[in-house]
């Protein structure tokens, strides 16, 4: 950790600088490319730095396996700082650079007014229409009430998530109590009302112990909230917390000696592992459609390989989106299938598309575009086969939900094009 | 109840005595040189990744020490063919120069240690219970915390209150030509203290950083709070810098364990108050959500009914 990552930092600016110069060289015939919009600077430029890996690796993959249709397919990363205004700024350059297809994922705000310029532009433009393939924006809504043909997401939404963690929950005897602590914003509010109206339908008796609110970022001693679950008597905490936010809270609760089960979603990856480090061990739980140790466990060489190949050649924090593959897969499969990379006709071929995947089969659903794939249940402990950044812990499986189970029904009324 | 007042409010103190090893060197240099330094919570973001650098190295003992030292060097380089020059045209210029150091030591930490966070822990001699209180431990590590930051506030007010450069520091900001006619060097002292306030940031950069998390955003979340916490105290005041961060880190801390509304208030007086109230969301709105809010409330009421702080000196 001396001066090697500004000389891999410089050399991955090169690179983008490159590759950008590049984007506006080459024809438009040849390649397919793939507008990546994130915060590529700001405070969660972490986040989008390791996203854009992540595309990079696959498009590498797919093009050494000879592209799609004679094409290779290009990852054109664009900044958009985290903020949904600058999204639509940057939506135009892409469409103004005649790309079709985009992607993103972190921030629900940012994908609500994604979809809103992606169907304005597409009912306005038929010539030149853009396809969105969400890979991580977690809003029940965008494949509800506010769901679009237009758009397609590839991670489970947060009732899905909810939905596995609470049937989990009330299978285990010992959950009784449950404590619910989220950030005061709209994702927050969305785990605790959906996860107090699941317990309630599902498993009555277990008592709601808290349900608390703490702004975004701002705290950093987080032992005055471990107090209140520790008065409560729960021994289960569910919460939405990402980040700092939820990496001080679980190690305010170590040092308090406070010994509950937290149930998360973005517990595994950039980062946050080695903030949370061993206070964590063998009580952090997550549910995602990945984790490191899920190759040894179902016996895959194949993917052990995928991974490490990654963590050797692009980020050695690891492979974290497994949905990511799925999802680049899944639109080779489409543009296929559809012998064209026509928007409008992959789209067509990308809804109810089955796919199979290492871990089971995956289901673009048709009425709402929400992919149901197999979603895992996992522990932060030292039992782990492979270790997580560098903290000697990793992650293991404690439930398996399939595919189909995840599925929830859908408010999505959903206008197609003619 | 009676085990979450007591933790709430060792908890309490405990932050408040962190807010105040951060405050006390930014009081210090402002009492001393006049200058509002914006970029004192980036030293405390340098202590933490200093030591983190060196304990990989010789260990966490060590780098209690040295990197400190470092922060405080890494001052005095900036005052002397920083601040010096910018000194000259005003404090609009020393404010704007302390804003861009923010900014430049925040890519230097990415470009050094990138924007993960790093794995900076506590040592194992410090990784036990110190004593069980109602079922509840408190761990030594916060013991630790609050022991070097006391013996941080006896000795800066022993320095400036009893010793001879005290005094040699005072007289030179109240009258620095009088003070350079007895032939002190009066800039060399300026980098001292701006040194030394800086070194006393990094120190609680090297306690609290393995106590939180080290990372880059570290500076910007603390950055805030610290300036609360002074004009709060009152600019300059080191005793009021001590109040105004007990005040702020119990009124933080214990605000967060009381989930009461202020329609909970208003039913103690009778008048009873349903959801379909008028401003419903207001009245209900727990103290528990508003608690990290709190102190930036507290500033806004001080400034309007006391601009000068608690026990600062100065009107302006």
């Amino acid at each position: 950790m001396t001066n090697k990552p500004v000389i891999k930092r410089l050399a991955v600016s090169a690179l983008a600088a490159a590759a950008s110069l590049m984007a506006v060289g080459a024809q438009a015939q040849d390649t397919i490319k793939i507008a990546y919009i994130e915060p590529l600077s700001g405070p969660f430029a972490n986040v989008g730095d390791a996203g854009l890996k992540h595309f990079r690796y696959m498009a590498d993959r797919i093009n050494a396996s000879g592209g799609v249709l004679g094409k290779k397919i290009e990852i054109v990363p664009f900044d958009n700082k985290g903020s949904p205004q600058e999204s639509l700024v940057v939506l135009r350059q892409v469409i103004d650079q005649g790309i079709n297809y985009i992607t993103q994922g972190n921030g629900s705000h940012v994908a609500h007014a994604l979809v809103d310029a992606v169907d304005k532009h597409n009912s306005r433009n038929r010539d030149n229409r853009v396809l969105y393939l969400n890979y991580a924006a977690v809003d029940p809504e965008l494949t509800n009430n506010k769901c679009s043909f237009w758009h397609f997401r590839f991670d489970a939404n947060a009732e899905m998530k909810l939905a596995a963690i609470t049937d989990y929950m009330v299978q285990q005897e010992n959950i009784k109590n449950v404590y619910l602590i989220n950030m005061d914003y709209a994702h927050g509010h969305q785990v605790s009302s959906i996860t107090k109206r699941m317990l309630a339908e599902k498993k009555p008796d277990i008592k709601i112990a808290g349900d608390v609110f703490h702004p975004i970022g701002k705290v950093k001693d987080f032992s005055p909230y471990v107090m209140q679950i520790k008065a409560s008597g729960a021994e289960t905490v569910v919460t939405g917390n990402w980040g700092n936010d939820l990496s001080l809270l679980v190690k305010a609760g170590s040092d308090a000696g406070l010994k509950v089960a937290y149930h998360s979603f973005y517990a595994g990856g950039l980062g946050t592992p080695s903030a949370i480090g061993a206070a964590g061990e063998g009580l952090v739980h997550q549910i995602t459609e990945w984790h490191l140790d899920l190759p040894t466990e179902k016996n895959l060489p194949e993917m052990e390989d995928f991974a490490q190949v990654y963590a050797q050649k692009y980020d050695k924090l690891g492979w974290y989106y497994g949905r990511i593959k799925t999802q680049m897969e899944m639109l080779v499969e489409a543009m296929k299938k559809a012998n064209s990379t026509d928007p409008l006709k992959v789209a067509l071929a990308l809804e109810s598309m089955e796919y199979q995947t290492p871990f089971g089969p995956a289901i673009m659903r048709k009425d709402d575009h929400q992919l149901l794939q197999t979603l895992f249940i996992s522990k932060f402990t030292k039992d782990a086969k492979h270790d997580v950044e560098n903290t000697g812990l990793g992650f293991v499986t404690v439930a398996e939900i399939p595919a189909e189970k995840t599925a929830l029904p859908t408010t999505c009324n959903m206008k197609r094009p003619q | 109840m009676l085990e979450l007042i007591t933790f709430s409010i060792i908890n309490g103190v405990l932050y408040g005595m962190l807010l105040f090893m951060l405050s006390s060197g930014l009081t210090l240099i402002f009492s001393m040189m006049g200058v509002l330094n914006f970029a004192h919570a980036s030293f405390y973001m340098l202590g933490a990744y200093f030591a983190y650098q060196i304990s990989t190295f010789i260990g966490f003992w060590p780098a209690l020490f040295l990197a400190p030292l470092g922060v405080a060097v890494l001052g005095a380089l900036v005052e002397r063919y920083g601040l010096r020059h910018v000194h000259k045209h005003g404090h609009v210029a020393e404010l704007l120069f302390t804003f861009g150091l923010v900014y430049v030591i925040e890519e230097l930490v990415h470009m050094i240690w990138g924007r993960m966070p790093v794995d900076y822990r506590i040592p194992d001699a410090l990784n036990f219970t110190l004593f069980t209180l109602f079922n509840t431990s408190f761990p030594a590590y916060r013991g630790f915390m609050l022991l070097v930051a006391l013996v941080m506030f006896a000795s800066i007010y022993l320095i400036l209150r009893k010793t001879r450069i005290g005094m040699i520091v005072q007289a030179s900001l109240s009258y620095p030509e009088m003070v350079g006619a007895l032939g002190h060097n009066v800039p060399r002292v300026f980098m001292g203290v701006f040194a030394f306030g800086t070194g006393l940031a990094g120190l609680a950069g090297v306690i609290a950083g393995n106590y939180f998390i080290t990372e880059p955003g570290m500076a910007w979340a603390m950055g805030p709070i610290v300036f609360v916490v002074v004009v709060f105290g009152g600019l300059g005041s080191l005793p009021g810098a001590l109040i105004g961060s007990l005040i702020i880190g119990i009124v933080q801390t214990v605000s967060v364990a009381m989930p009461y509304s202020l329609a909970d208030a208003l039913r103690a007086f009778g008048v009873e108050l349903t959801r379909e109230a008028a401003l419903a969301d207001l009245w209900f709105l727990e103290l528990s959500r508003v608690a990290p809010i709190l102190p930036y409330l507290l500033l806004v009421l001080m400034l309007i009914f006391r601009p000068r702080g608690l026990m600062g000196t100065r009107e302006s």
